[in-house]
């Protein structure tokens, strides 16, 4: 439950499953202006294991999620979930990764609009070929919003929603669940039992979580806080 | 199709009043081809009725006005019927006449020219078959409007007296007007604008509009070897009907107006997707990013617009067939042809579900980082 980093985290075992990121370095921009958005980083996050990401705006942390949920490719380093190497998947590998053992939770939910809480769930079953990992209405019980099952998102609170899209991330069981500043659209009580609610599930499904905030508040929910400054990651 | 179906319910009154623009123009396009089927039935269906493959009309003439300028003899048919390739050959008399019956009713008619005993002479489903020199074997349809078999006709200016004596069993026009089968012969005199008793030289019963050509069997005729031979200018079947008075002009009118219809459907529908598909942007990104393919997307595109598409074209075609029914038999020239109602159908759906591929191939650059933040 520590960082692993340097010449650590090269060995292999139990304590690599989880995800992993090894000098991982990250340009963005073309030609003359790039950012080093991330400057070899260095994290492992172990399953059932809730790690907080937090640091100013254009720190690199929404790049942290993209590179860590196979949305980006690094420009060096290696990026392992589980022991599977992420680096140099092909677009449609990416994907399909993504679908079988990626979980994200988006600000603000980022729901679809034409579906009921539990058709959210079915939709991403749906998504990586119908197989239902989780009895979806047990999901939506589970994280207290079994009778609101039918309702679409514009008939939910934003915290209700956010609870909707936590369901609907580990409803394939993922092995690595990423999660945008959750609590950017909620007030105060909410963001609290948004945050306790990602730490329940985190350690019930025993899923490697990393999530990325700009509240100090709801840190004392999380195992580990990281700090994110100018690409570099730090205690 | 999870996704796709519930879309179209949760937006229906947005695909609904898309959907109805398509509807809207799917009665159009029923309407225009029963009025397109109409008018090709009213201008040459006693042409397409003939067991004729081909005419040769004299050479000098242009296609436009073939059948009222052109002027061929028996050489010249008999030229035709000795090639191999024509099995056989005849004379074919056409002119446009206004008359009047003994009972005061006025008919225009087209009149048909051909020997009694050529392949060309028809079989009359009521009465008699041609024989008397005098004798019309007339269009159904000339039955409907009031001539009656028994009654005699005069040709205005010419007082040339004829005698129904037989109707063909469907209706036969040229031209718009009903046709009417005579004896060559008589054809020529009134050709040759001879009033009754008046003496006709020899000259003028050897001539007539064209030759009527049949192919031999599981052959095409040689129309350039042919013409060659006995100067002339032959045309298809289907080519002739241009000659039909106002045939080309209404047909291409009237195609041009439903390429016209065929290119606004699919350009509606492919606005509406592009819109659709931009507003959904983010949610493409958020389902891309959850591991969503760029072939299940599309594929979810294309079902709803196949679904929206297959409804209100239904819709409109049913429809446009109620009215076109309530159309056909007020004497406006209406047909609904199935075949002609299939292809638009088929067309509208195809053309439709390019216009939305045009726009849902947006989905593919959709990129899925764009979930990550807030919305943009
Ligand atoms: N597409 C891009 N092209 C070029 N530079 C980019 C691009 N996206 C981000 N950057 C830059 O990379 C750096 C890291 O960006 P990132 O979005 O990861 O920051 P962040 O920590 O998520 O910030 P915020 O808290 O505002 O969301 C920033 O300097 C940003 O300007
Ligand atoms: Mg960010």
């Amino acid at each position: 439950m520590t960082i692993t980093a340097g010449s650590d985290s090269k060995t292999h075992g139990k304590n690599t499953s989880g995800l992993v990121l090894e000098g991982v370095t990250l340009r963005l921009g073309d030609g003359d202006s790039t950012v080093t958005a991330l400057d070899d980083v260095n994290l492992t996050v172990a399953p059932g294991e809730l790690v907080a990401v937090v640091g100013p705006s254009g720190a690199g942390k929404s790049s942290l999620l993209a590179v860590a949920g196979a949305l980006t490719a690094p420009d060096t380093g290696t990026v392992r979930v589980n022991e599977h190497e992420l680096t140099g998947l092909s677009k449609r590998a990416q994907a399909r990764f993504r679908r079988e053992n990626i979980g994200f939770v988006f600000q603000s939910g980022n729901l679809l609009a034409a579906l009921t809480a539990v058709d959210q769930l079915r939709m991403a079953a749906h998504i990586a070929g119908g197989r239902e990992q989780r009895d979806p209405r047990e999901l939506l019980q589970a994280v207290g919003m079994g009778d609101k099952a039918n309702r679409r998102p514009h008939q939910l609170s934003g915290g209700e929603r956010q609870r909707v899209g936590i369901a609907r991330a580990l409803m394939l069981k993922p092995s690595v669940l990423l999660v945008d500043e959750p609590t950017a659209a909620l007030d105060r009580k909410r963001s609290h039992e948004v945050v306790r609610l990602l730490a329940e599930e985190t350690e019930q499904a025993n899923v490697a979580t990393m999530m990325v905030t700009h509240d100090h508040d709801v840190l004392e929910y999380c195992d580990r806080t990281l700090e994110m400054m100018d690409g570099r990651l730090s205690n | 199709m999870f996704l796709a179906m519930r879309e179209l319910w949760f937006a229906r009154s947005r695909f609904g009043l898309m959907g109805s623009v398509v509807a809207l123009i799917s009665v159009l396009m029923v309407l225009l081809s029963g009025l397109s089927s109409g008018l090709v039935e009213d201008g040459v269906s006693g042409l397409q009725r003939l067991p004729v493959d081909g005419f040769a009309f004299d050479e000098e003439t242009e296609v436009g006005s073939a059948f009222s300028r052109s002027l061929v003899d028996e050489e010249q048919a008999q030229q035709w019927s000795d090639r191999p390739d024509v099995e056989e050959a005849a004379l074919f008399g056409n002119l446009l006449v206004n008359a009047r019956s003994d009972k005061d009713v006025p008919v225009d008619l087209a009149l048909f020219g051909v020997e009694e005993d050529s392949f060309l002479a028809p079989e009359a489903a009521e009465g008699e078959g041609l024989g008397k020199d005098d004798g019309l074997v007339v269009s159904q349809s000339a039955i409907e409007e009031g001539i009656a078999i028994g009654d005699v006709l005069s040709v205005e200016r010419l007082g040339t007296e004829l005698e129904v004596v037989g109707a063909l069993e469907d209706k036969h026009t040229y031209g718009h007007v009903d046709v009417a089968y005579l004896p060559l012969h008589t054809w020529q005199e009134i050709y040759s604008g001879a009033q009754p008793g008046q003496e006709v030289g020899p000259e003028a019963y050897t001539v007539a509009t064209a030759v009527a050509l049949r192919a031999a069997s599981d052959t095409e005729i040689d129309h350039a070897a042919g013409d060659s031979a006995a100067q002339t200018m032959s045309l298809t079947l289907e080519e002739s009907f241009a000659a039909s008075p106002g045939y080309s002009a209404e047909t291409s009118t009237l195609n041009l107006i439903q390429a016209f219809l065929y290119a606004i459907s699919a350009l509606v529908i492919g606005a509406f997707f592009t819109v659709w598909t931009i507003q959904r942007k983010h949610e493409l990104a958020v389902l891309r990013a959850m591991g969503a393919s760029t072939g299940y997307l599309m594929r979810d595109g294309l079902a709803q617009a196949l679904a929206i598409l297959v409804v209100f074209c239904g819709l409109g075609l049913g429809v446009g067939i109620g009215v076109g029914s309530l159309i056909t038999g007020t004497g406006m020239p209406f047909l609904l042809e199935t075949s002609a109602i299939t292809t638009a159908a088929v067309l509208l759906i195809v053309l439709g579900l390019l216009g939305a591929l045009a726009a849902i191939v947006r989905i593919s650059s959709v990129d899925p980082l764009t979930a990550l933040g807030g919305r943009r």
